[in-house]
């Protein structure tokens, strides 16, 4: 058994990370088998972040096995050819260290955090289980009825989970985001060994994946090591671009009533198909980003100064814009109404607000404020490895390059007012939205 | 976004000190603040940590909430600024403050930027010391936490812990919810704000935290005039609480699909002689990795749940050891008699040699990866000081894991571990029951 290298060593703490900007502490290169690699070097701490990204998620699975990505996600935690059934948690653990894994739409990625020197066995443990799990059917039984239950507790259990996936289903008319990423419960129900073999075998491989090293490493040791574990496995011929169902034109708007008797707080929420960053071309989501904190973060954004200070309506009004996508993504509002306001006047007065917005533009002051929070978040984001390693992560398996990663700051920082309001008209469009009324059962209303 | 696992929802207090690594220093500001400190100025901000112990447990009695509501209030205009005004003026300078009320204290967790943090310090020091409560503020502010606690009346995790505290905790404020009731919180006044204020923020329960890009004298400087006019003392903060569990299932009937249990027993305080090997026992039980015995018995091998933990709690004001798991209707009979069971051989067989050596193992080596960034440590650092657990713990954390023997957690499991006192609080339409 090891003991931590960290134990009573007095390290000096305020070591200082080296670079003075987050670029500097970036090192990218590619493996001879097409792995890409991220490293970000973070002296302060002894630790390291070691992930690894696949490019495929819930959106990738084949129609009617929903839910196969996270629970392959789930089963690469079981047995391989070199490990048994939780060893390889058991020996993280055995390390001082923690580990787990995450799947989304676009992504599958598996990680641990832990003591620095302990890199090189947790490269041969991750490379392992890319190639070489061995499931039993029991495996399957035991797994299937797990993930069942975090869909009970995630998604059965919540009604705004349920409403949630709801309004999803209907905005995407024709592609994979409408699918929850865990699945259907029908679907999740008869998934088996060959739906989950037959994922495996066609996303992973090293050159569908992306190796992110986050913390106290050098980049030439970083190489030496994936060059071992990861270089010797070959690449997957077969793997091809992933070609998704896109959208056909949204012609028809959207509005759906979900009714649960478990709602205490009833809301209305509204979602417009919109544009995600694309590579090279990621000024459109960066004026989405910015028009988001506009009309809804906060005490000082338009839609709270409206709704609940000046008209009173509301007890809550947020807009949520989410650019990291592989393809179309959405723009979300969301309105509580105060006591005695009804769903239809809260959302009455959101859509009389939005089109005074479009009437009064940005005010100078408040983009200026934006901008110093986003300059500052810079500064923040040096302090957190994980969010770092995350943010390449979540970018390169959405399409998204380095360069795209590294030019989003300054993309941002262009912005003008105009182009938030130009943004603004061009994805608020009623055509391409569903309006959701989450309310109490009938029943209860009386 | 799909974990594999979610994070165990309790922290236990163990979790908070911090490692070898870190050089705190102990800083007394020239008016006579102390506040621990750790330099760092890699990174031009600093994390500033507040802590006042007494929370919403200082609640007067028939005002239940006002502690909650005063918290939620702070930066919501204060000194010359109105609500909307104030929260520009933190939005140019880009720093940020959250507040938190709890059971046992009223927490501030603030990040300044170097280029600017007398200005935002200057802010903060608005909020804490001449807060306005305006009557509007108070109202929009009551409409959410009113309607925060509707949507708790109705979600299975809130109703399971609102029912074990009432049965464990008599007439102590741990007995309630610290936001208080639909009907307290309608009732309460801006008078009863202020003197939430007044009881809550003083300088004779205050704990500070500071970690980044400044110095000791600019800190002592800071922090006169941050927190210089707080009053010197604050309202008492009640006796302990006489817990009471025995053993049994309450179920509370509610209509949804998956069935949510919360459980527990009396525990040891922070300060108990066998604190270590009761923390250890509890991490092989169910603390949280994958390789705990509940996850074994429960998730791997049944497949019943998506998790199962377990998490000593020691209060400031009462010690208990608690657990939660959540299991579809049909199931969830199972999952309890696999817990009781797993409680009741723990209490009798105590641990395996390999057990201790593996938790040993993790617990150690797993303290550095605590001190991920500067808001952390300050986190941390006031955890240690209101638990009086000293400056020089850090080195000394890892010894006393390592000092723990088999003979003391077969102790422990013979004197902590009560089977038969261990109460399950179930939510929803369990079989079985």
């Amino acid at each position: 058994m090891l003991r931590s290298l960290a134990l009573g060593t007095a390290l000096i703490w305020g070591s200082a990370l080296s670079a003075q900007t987050i670029d500097d502490a970036v090192t990218t290169f590619q493996l001879g088998n097409g792995m890409d690699v991220v490293v970000i070097e973070d002296r302060r701490v002894p630790v390291v972040q070691h992930m690894v990204w696949y490019r495929a998620g819930s959106a990738d699975e084949p129609v009617g096995e929903s839910g196969v990505s996270h629970f392959l996600e789930h089963l690469l935690f079981k047995a391989t050819e070199n490990l048994e059934a939780g060893e390889l948690s058991a020996t993280v653990a055995a390390n001082g260290g923690r580990d787990n894994a995450f799947t989304s739409w676009d992504y599958t990625a598996y990680f641990q955090r832990v003591a620095a020197d302990r890199l090189g066995l947790m490269m041969q443990m991750e490379a392992d289980r890319m190639v070489n799990i061995r499931l039993t059917e029991r495996d399957i039984v035991t797994e299937r009825n797990v993930i069942i239950e975090e869909r009970n507790q995630r998604t059965e259990n919540n009604p705004r989970a349920l409403f949630s996936e709801q309004m999803n289903a209907a905005q995407f008319l024709n592609h994979r985001y409408g699918v929850p990423i865990i699945g259907w419960m029908h679907e999740m129900e008869t998934l088996d060994m060959d739906d989950v073999m037959s994922f495996y075998r066609t996303h992973y491989a090293p050159n569908n994946a992306i190796l992110i090293v986050a913390g106290d490493v050098d980049p030439e040791e970083v190489r030496r090591l994936a060059n071992i574990h990861y270089g010797a496995i070959p690449a997957n011929p077969d793997i091809a671009p992933r070609v998704r169902s896109t959208e056909p034109p949204q012609t028809a708007e959207r509005r759906l009533i979900f009714r649960d008797a478990r709602v205490a707080q009833p809301y209305v929420q509204r979602s417009y198909l919109a544009p995600e960053r694309d590579p090279g071309a990621q000024e459109k989501a960066a004026a989405l980003t910015i028009l988001a904190e506009v009309l809804g973060s906060g005490t000082t954004s338009y839609l709270v100064d409206k709704l609940q200070f000046e008209a009173q309506v509301a007890v809550f009004a947020g807009a949520f814009y989410r650019g990291v996508s592989l393809d179309d993504t959405t723009f979300d509002f969301v309105v509580v109404p105060a006591p005695g306001v009804t769903l239809q006047e809260a959302e009455d007065a959101m859509d009389a607000a939005l089109a005074q917005f479009l009437i009064d533009g940005v005010d100078a002051d408040q983009l200026d404020r934006i901008k110093m929070q986003l300059r500052a978040s810079e500064i923040y984001a040096r302090d957190n490895a994980e969010g770092l390693a995350s943010r390449y992560g979540s970018a390169l398996t959405s399409g998204l390059t380095v360069k795209d990663v590294q030019a989003w700051p300054g993309v941002l920082q262009a912005v003008t007012a105009e182009d938030v309001v130009e943004a603004a008209r061009a994805v608020l469009r009623r055509e391409a939205s569903v309006t959701g009324w989450l309310m109490q059962a009938e029943e209860a209303m009386q | 976004m799909m974990k594999r696992v979610l994070a165990a929802a309790f922290a236990c207090v163990l979790a908070l000190p911090a490692w070898a690594g870190v050089q705190i220093r102990e800083v007394t500001s020239p008016g006579g603040i102390t506040a621990w400190l750790v330099e760092d100025h890699s990174i031009p901000f600093m994390a500033l940590e507040l802590r006042f112990r007494g929370g919403t447990s200082l609640d007067a009695p028939g005002k239940r909430g006002a502690t909650y509501l005063m918290t939620g209030l702070l930066e919501e205009g204060a000194g010359d600024l109105d609500a909307r005004a104030y929260a520009r003026a933190l939005e140019s300078l880009a720093a940020s403050v959250d507040y938190d009320a709890s059971d046992d204290d009223v927490s501030v967790s603030a990040r300044f930027l170097t280029e600017n943090r007398d200005e935002a310090a200057a802010l903060l020091r608005k909020a804490l010391a001449e807060p306005r409560f305006d009557e509007d503020a108070i109202e929009r502010v009551r409409q959410q936490v009113l309607s925060g606690l509707r949507s708790d009346l109705a979600d299975p995790n809130d109703i399971a812990s609102a029912a074990f505290s009432a049965m464990a905790y008599g007439d102590h404020p741990y007995a309630t919810d610290g936001k208080g009731t639909l009907d307290s919180v309608a009732a309460l006044t801006r008078d009863d704000l202020v003197a939430a204020h007044r009881g809550a923020l003083a300088r004779d329960r205050m704990f500070v935290g500071a970690v980044g890009d400044i110095t000791a004298e600019e800190l002592g400087a800071l922090l006169d005039k941050l927190l210089g006019d707080l009053p010197e003392t604050g309202a008492p903060i009640p006796g302990p609480a006489d817990v009471v569990i025995e053993g049994g299932v309450t179920v509370v009937p509610f209509d949804t699909p998956q069935s949510v249990a919360m459980f527990g027993q009396v525990g040891y305080p922070r300060d108990h002689p066998d604190f270590f090997p009761a923390f250890v026992l509890n991490h092989i039980l169910g603390g949280g990795g994958f390789e705990s015995r509940l996850m074994t018995e429960v998730r791997e091998k049944r497949g019943l749940t998506y998790g199962v933990y377990s998490y000593l709690l020691p209060k400031d004001l009462a010690a208990v050891y608690m657990g939660s798991v959540a299991s579809a209707s049909d199931r969830i009979a199972e999952a309890v008699e696999v817990i009781r069971a797993e409680w009741a051989r723990m209490a009798s067989d105590g641990v395996t040699p390999a057990e201790l050596d593996a938790a040993k193992t993790f617990l150690t080596g797993e303290y550095p990866l605590r001190f991920d960034g500067h808001g952390r440590i300050a986190s941390i650092m006031t955890a240690m000081q209101m638990q009086d657990l000293g400056i020089n713990y850090i080195a000394t954390r890892n010894d006393k894991v390592e000092a723990v023997t088999l003979d003391d957690v077969a102790r422990v499991a013979a004197d902590l571990m009560k089977p038969d006192n261990l109460h399950f609080v179930i939510v929803g339409q369990p079989a079985g029951f």
